[in-house]
């Protein structure tokens, strides 16, 4: 269902995720080194980021830099998700949903305040709820359309009323549509948030850094840190230099694998590998011509080795998933082994297909895995007697505008970071303009019905996707982080919107 | 004299007018629409023709560039597309850290330079000259940023003597400010002045060769009194003229500069404002830049006929 669907999926996260610790001096701090929950005196932290926020006001400006930096941190939702993917309580202790699956009953927790001193209550939840559909503007604010009403039984007691069974509808409640707001905390959202969350916004100096101080009032456990510093740092290097240098002490999403080795060869550090949403997408153009005989797309899958190419462009890291799904959802199967790597049989069916000798333009976003990786596949593919030209395009104005909204593309890269995109990824209103009816068979059937159901429908139109051959799979990006030994609590995936700062401890 | 100083402020502001121009042309052209960057990829052509209504995107070419133009002459630089906060304060915080980026650089450049290119043309024949002569060529040969790169190496991952990037304020920590000012104001300085050196150099040597000075060195002057009393401010006319190109380049530098040191001066804030097509706040900043070359420009011609008094009296 595209609108439950409807995800916003580019590679903001990925060009962007880089997050980094700094260490400003302990000073006289009271309870040095405790555990993750106990807070640690006036211990301060400093986290770096490659992309700056332009704006603290996600539900007027997109992009990922936001809710990374405020939600879960300085926001809450009523629920979230956790490091293996399932959807936990937060702010609902809990919730009922009944047997037609349209009302969702949620025990709200009673003693969460917001940092302007207001009490959380279901009237704030209504508010929030009700605030997506009239003052959003961005686009994920569909999600919030399938919502047909939102009322306070209690202070404590939200019941939400769905126009049809969604159950996409609860996992976007975990995502920055599900932020709680204050009636009277939303005049200045741009430069002045207010949330209910283990972290006070402070001070924002642009083009430098934002400052968030914890939130002695939180309801839940406090965060260890008295201060964290989000540092934002434009380029890769200088992001290995503030680490090496002792600036700081984490960099949280790796922006090249290659340099790795500096900071696995010494023991100050610490490196954490998981999984993220980020599926590199080799993406067709399915309403050129050339694209609409299946062989033609199948031939291309099976002339790319993958294996090699993440070797050659990642440095190794990453995992080959052969669909649109990551390991951490629910609906999760390897499925590499749909269109395995097989040369002689993709030189085969080019010829059957007539493809063969054809020039397809690969247009690339001016990104770091795009712009490696876009060679290697043009090497592969030129193998089994494609000709593949190559142009790039600078992220993000003119891709947007040349691949992205215009479709003027036959193939690209890209990752698509958003969670649970398979739906929004591929139909005929997007760029990839894959119109396949059988598969939206599947996403709505997977939307209406029950948990088991939508487990084994969004198996049907992984399997689809990846024997239809919609767009080939390179490899899913992975969680790269690099931290002093001594910082406890980093998440080893990397599946939400946010960076939990709020379990970060020394 | 009068008559010079009319021509110049002249040629000036028609220089200034031209570039506005052509600055404002260019971002027309530049592809990428600034409401879709904006919106993020999901958003409806309607949502993007809102905000192009919002932005004044969709208004005749002239209309907008007469609008903007008025605005900067009133010291209106607009609102940012993309942050909705004004974009004058924004310009003058980020100016303030890349000057200080331009004259730490400017006075290190002018400690080199002039000592070493006036040693280099004194000693033009002997092997320290040469030697000098030498190493000021390498150091032409390599870019600000580069530069910049070989110190992060050294002097901040290898030795950890200083920090390897960051800024702060002068108020707030001036000793912090100033460990955080070397490096940059180093792989300007370093760069700048091994340019200046040659250009010292030759000055000087132009100068030793005029008959003045053999006169004053047959008055029983030593060298290098004859050169301080009558030769400089000789050899200062040539300069100074470079001086004010270099100052432009160092600018130009310091945008770039400040992105390897990581420095929220007027250079990130171009290269943000580029990327996400916040395409006001991308022309007020390269018209500030414009502005302060020419405006350079304008002061070397004046200083030159403050040095010079035969260009006085020629027009």
């Amino acid at each position: 269902m595209k609108s439950s669907f409807r995800i916003r999926a580019v590679a903001f996260l990925a060009s962007a995720a880089v997050l980094a610790l700094t260490a400003c001096s302990a000073g006289s701090s009271t309870s040095g080194g405790g555990s993750g929950s106990s807070p640690g005196g006036d211990q301060k932290l400093s986290v770096g980021l490659v992309a700056e926020p332009a704006s603290l006001d996600f539900t007027t400006t997109d992009g990922a830099a936001i809710p990374q930096a405020l939600l879960g941190n300085v926001y809450e939702t009523l629920v979230k998700q956790d490091d293996s993917g399932k959807i936990v309580p937060s702010l609902a202790k809990s919730w009922t949903v009944s047997p037609d699956r349209k009302t969702y009953t949620f025990d709200l927790v009673d003693n969460a305040k917001f940092t302007n001193g207001k009490q959380f209550t279901a009237n704030d939840a209504v508010f929030s709820i009700n605030r997506v559909k009239t003052a959003w503007t961005i686009s994920l604010k569909a999600a919030m359309d399938v919502v047909a009403s939102a009322k306070a039984l209690s202070p404590t007691q939200l019941q939400v009323t769905l126009a049809k069974p969604s159950n996409d509808w609860l996992f976007r409640m975990t995502t920055r549509i599900g932020a709680m707001f204050s009636e009277s905390g939303v005049s200045a959202l741009a430069t002045d948030p207010v949330g209910t969350g283990p972290f006070k916004f402070s001070k924002w100096n642009r083009g430098d850094s934002i400052v968030m101080v914890r939130n002695d009032d939180y309801w839940g456990s406090k965060p260890f840190f008295q201060q964290i510093t989000l540092k934002y740092f434009k380029d890769a290097t200088a992001l290995n230099n503030a680490l090496l240098t002792g600036t700081i002490n984490v960099i949280g999403t790796v922006q090249a694998p290659e340099a790795l080795s500096q900071f696995t060869s010494n023991d100050k550090y610490q490196v954490i590998e998981g999984t993220t949403n980020g599926e590199v997408l080799l993406s067709f153009n399915n309403s050129r011509p050339v694209f609409k005989d299946l062989r033609t797309r199948q031939a291309i899958r099976m002339a790319i080795d993958h294996k090699a190419l993440l070797d050659t462009c990642w440095a190794g890291r990453g995992k080959l998933i052969g669909s649109m799904v990551p390991p951490t959802d629910p609906w999760y199967e390897d499925l590499t082994g749909v269109a395995p790597y097989d040369l002689a049989k993709a030189k085969s069916l080019l010829q059957a297909s007539g493809a063969a000798g054809k020039t397809l333009r690969l247009r690339l976003p001016t990104l770091p895995y795009a712009t490696s990786c876009g060679q290697v596949v043009k090497s592969m593919l030129e193998q089994a007697g494609l000709k593949v030209q190559i142009d790039q395009l600078e992220f993000p104005a003119a891709w947007l505008t040349t691949v992205f909204k215009n479709a003027d593309y036959d193939m690209s890269i890209i990752a698509h970071v958003e969670p649970r995109d398979l739906g929004a990824v591929f139909n005929a209103k997007y760029y990839t303009r894959y119109d396949d009816p059988t598969l939206q068979g599947y996403l709505a059937a997977a939307d209406s019905g029950d948990e088991a159901a939508q487990v084994d429908n969004m198996k049907k139109a992984a399997r689809r996707l990846s024997e239809q051959a919609a767009g080939d799979w390179l490899f899913l990006l992975p969680n790269l982080i690099v931290a002093d030994k001594n910082i406890k609590g980093l998440p080893t995936n990397a599946i939400t919107e946010n960076f939990d700062l709020s379990k970060l401890a020394r | 004299m009068i008559l010079r100083l009319i021509e110049r402020t002249g040629v000036f502001l028609v220089s200034l007018a031209v570039s506005s121009v052509l600055v404002f042309a260019f971002m027309a052209v530049l592809p990428g629409d600034p409401a879709r960057v904006a919106l993020g990829v999901n958003a409806s052509d309607q949502a993007v023709a809102e905000l192009r209504q919002q932005f004044g995107l969709d208004r005749p070419l002239p209309t907008q560039y007469f609008d903007w133009l008025g605005g900067l002459l009133h010291g209106d630089l607009g609102t940012s597309y993309v942050s909705k906060v004004a974009i004058g304060p924004q310009v003058f915080d980020r100016l303030q850290v890349t000057l200080w980026l331009v004259v730490a650089g400017m006075i290190i450049a002018l400690v080199i330079a002039v000592p070493a290119g006036t040693v280099m043309a004194a000693r033009h024949r002997k092997v320290s000259g040469l030697a000098l002569s030498a190493v000021s060529q390498v150091g032409v040969a390599v870019p600000a940023f580069l530069a910049g790169i070989l110190l992060i190496v050294v002097f901040a991952v290898k030795l950890g003597w200083l920090p390897a990037n960051g800024w702060t304020p002068p108020a707030q920590d001036p000793g912090m400010f100033l460990k955080q000012l070397i490096l940059p104001a180093l792989s300007l300085g370093l760069v700048q002045g091994a340019v200046l050196t040659r250009y010292v150099r030759s000055a000087v040597l132009d100068v030793l060769r005029e008959d003045y000075l053999r006169t004053a060195r047959a008055k029983g002057l030593r060298p290098f009194q004859a050169l301080w009393r009558h030769g400089l401010r000789n050899a200062a006319v040539p300069v100074v003229t470079v001086l004010g190109l270099q100052l432009a380049t160092l600018l130009i530098g310091a945008v770039v500069v400040e992105r390897v040191f990581v420095i929220p001066g007027l250079g990130s804030l171009l290269l943000d404002g580029v990327s996400n097509r916040d395409l006001l706040l991308v022309q007020d900043v390269v018209m500030v830049l414009v502005l302060a070359v020419l405006l350079v420009n304008f002061i070397v011609d004046v200083l030159y006929v403050a040095l010079d008094p035969r260009l006085r009296t020629a027009s």
